[in-house]
């Protein structure tokens, strides 16, 4: 095996520029399925946090009749709450309302939330007031689509339980910057108490974030839906982004794979002298093959060589520095960090050798395998067979 | 369309109960003035946008404040479209799908094509008298008539404004304006009738601006163009398969 491993070695940089052509598209293939990969996996991670932390917490108690994606759903989606039956639930009220920034009308949610919470990372502390307006918290995106700074009013107007107009100037006090869209577009964030004085809702609530240590027992009128669950969406992305990533690399690899099983025939072609040689020499022709084979796979070893020599520069940049994205994708919803910070795991790295290392050997070990069945005596002659 | 918001503001005075007895006589000679069994009008509609403006005109048949069908005339793009309102239910057919679809909850108040009017507008349908107590509040000019201002405050919960205000033109007996107010005083909305004819008898106002006061823009505009007052109108008109038609 040693002697095969020098040999291997020393065939294949003798070969030079052919071979060092099939290490680099190899390598440039290495480098590309752990970058795209770890990229993936970087959002993911991000993605996971920030809805935790500024969305879900770690689950939500929703009353029966609340369905997020079904805005008509609002407006009967309320239920009296205990507070001293849920102390490890944050409430939040959600009810329809519009804003009417310069002359414009925009509908909005208004969402009450307990000022003193401290489950989500919004900053409710900033709706405690002396104006006599209603302090309001809103995200970035939705300051920008409304045209609000901090320290502005804006006329809000709503319906109380009994469906009656009310409408009252909002201040925007904090206007905070989150990756969580979900928490942004199109909502308005105000005081619980003051949503439920507003529209007569007392101790009522449209959901309630649970946090580390709730544990969930059935409970008449509202539905647990778990962080597992409410974080399947970001899941589902990132499996697809996955999968619709993995066509362009493996195409890559493919054509770097293709290159060597090319130059493996080639060689088996046209070094016929050299393997009968080898037989000759006293090798059985199972060892010639694995000499091949050991020149092939070898490609990948040397790919692995030369992508950590240039990636490892590189993903330690980019781990570190991370990679800025447009706001796009956020204001679509999609929970996505401005910056995103590859994450390349051991797991990924490993797996990813394992994989071009074993698709190279089969490629060398295809066209190889052929010299198990040459006379040596013709092969020796140099006679095509 | 403008007979229903006509009829929205207006008809349910017929039977109000005031407190304040003037009040009550004064919104009983509009309603006789105003009020017809039945109508037939033709009419557009004036929506202003941001960009445009845009003309819709728009056919309607209506009986008491109950039933209400309007059929949309043009532009291309909004004919044949048709609304049926029986009772607390509305409808709405639309060629380019062929479906009907029945408007409930939220969707009422959704603004109709644009304009500054929501559906949930052209829904109520209650008497005034069931739903406030008014009284007169005073006497003023407006557009060089004297006015009566008559103020309604809710007297039940479920209504969508709290406070109603209308000037009603003394000599004519037809209102000439009206605001409608949230909870917390803020006015919300303003009718204004003008462009006063007299029709058949009845003084009737040709062209109504409706306007949401907490938007830009000038709001929208009901334009009268022909009315028929006690009409017979079939029964047919007044059904869900007349929409398909």
């Amino acid at each position: 095996m040693k002697l095969a491993f020098i040999l291997a070695y020393k065939n294949l940089i003798g070969a030079g520029l052919r071979t060092w052509l099939n290490v680099g598209i190899l390598a440039f293939a290495f480098i590309l399925i752990i970058f795209y990969n770890g990229l993936l996996d970087g959002w993911n991670q991000q993605a996971r946090l920030d809805t935790i932390n500024w969305e879900i917490g770690y689950g939500e108690l929703r009353t029966d009749n609340y369905d997020p994606f079904d805005p008509f759903s609002i407006q009967d989606a309320h239920k009296a709450y205990k507070s001293e039956e849920f102390p490890m639930l944050t409430p939040i009220l959600i009810r329809q309302a519009s804003i009417y920034p310069h002359g414009r009308m925009i509908s909005i949610a208004l969402k009450g939330i307990p000022v003193d919470q401290s489950q989500l990372k919004l900053p409710t502390s900033f709706l405690t007031s002396e104006k006599e307006t209603i302090p309001a918290i809103i995200g970035k995106r939705m300051a920008d689509a409304a045209k609000l700074k901090e320290g502005e009013e804006v006329l809000l107007r709503w319906r109380d339980k009994n469906g009656t107009f009310d409408a009252m100037n909002i201040t925007i006090v904090k206007i905070f910057d989150s990756n969580v869209g979900n928490i942004d577009a199109s909502q308005i964030w105000i005081s619980l108490e003051q949503l439920q004085t507003m529209t007569g809702l007392k101790e009522e609530a449209t959901y309630l974030v649970a946090n580390e240590g709730y544990s969930h027992e059935k409970i008449s009128g509202w539905t647990f839906v778990s962080q597992e669950t409410l974080l399947q969406n970001i899941n589902d992305i990132i499996a697809s982004k996955k999968i619709s990533g993995s066509v362009m690399y493996l195409m890559l690899l493919a054509i770097a794979l293709l290159a060597i099983f090319d130059t493996q025939v080639l060689s088996v072609f046209r070094r016929q002298k050299e393997i009968g040689t080898y037989v000759a020499m006293g090798m059985t022709p199972g060892q010639v093959v694995v000499l091949f084979t050991m020149e092939g796979s070898m490609y990948s070893f040397l790919a692995m060589l030369v992508g950590g020599l240039v990636g490892i520069p590189i993903f330690t940049y980019l781990a570190m520095n991370g990679i800025s994205f447009p706001d796009v994708t956020q204001d679509m919803g999609v929970t996505m960090a401005s910056r995103i910070f590859p994450v390349f795991g051991v797991q990924l790295i490993l797996g990813t050798m394992v994989l071009v290392i074993v698709s190279a050997t089969i490629v060398s070990f295809l066209p190889a395998k052929k010299i198990a069945y040459m006379n040596p005596v013709e092969a020796l002659k140099g006679k095509l067979q | 369309m403008k007979n229903q918001l006509i009829i929205a503001c207006l008809l349910p005075i017929w039977t109000f109960q005031v407190k304040a007895q003037d009040a009550k006589t004064i919104l009983e000679r509009v309603d006789k003035n105003m009020v017809s069994k039945t109508e037939i009008t033709e009419s557009e509609m004036v929506i202003r946008g941001k960009r445009n403006v845009q003309t819709i005109g728009s056919k309607s048949y209506t009986e008491g404040n109950q039933k209400s069908f309007t059929e949309y005339l043009y532009p291309e793009r909004e004919r044949g479209t048709k609304m049926l309102k029986l009772g607390d239910r509305l409808w709405i057919y639309s060629p380019s799908t062929d479906r009907t679809i029945q408007l409930s909850g939220h969707m009422l108040r959704q603004s109709v094509m644009g304009s500054d009017l929501s559906y949930e507008d052209m829904m109520e349908d209650r008497k005034l008298s069931e739903i406030y107590e008014g009284k007169v509040q005073g006497e003023e000019t407006l557009s060089g008539r004297k006015v009566w201002i008559l103020e309604l405050i809710a007297s039940v919960e479920d209504v969508s404004y709290y406070k109603r205000m209308i000037w009603i033109d003394q000599e004519r007996y037809i209102p000439l304006q009206e605001e409608l107010f949230a909870k917390s005083g803020q006015l919300l909305k303003r009718t204004v009738m003008s462009e006063i004819e007299q029709i058949e008898g009845r003084w009737y106002p040709k062209k109504i601006n409706f306007k949401d006061v907490l938007k830009g823009g000038e709001g929208t505009d009901f334009i009268l163009k022909k009315v028929q007052f006690n009409p017979t109108i079939p029964d047919y008109i007044f059904t869900k398969a007349s929409l398909k038609k």
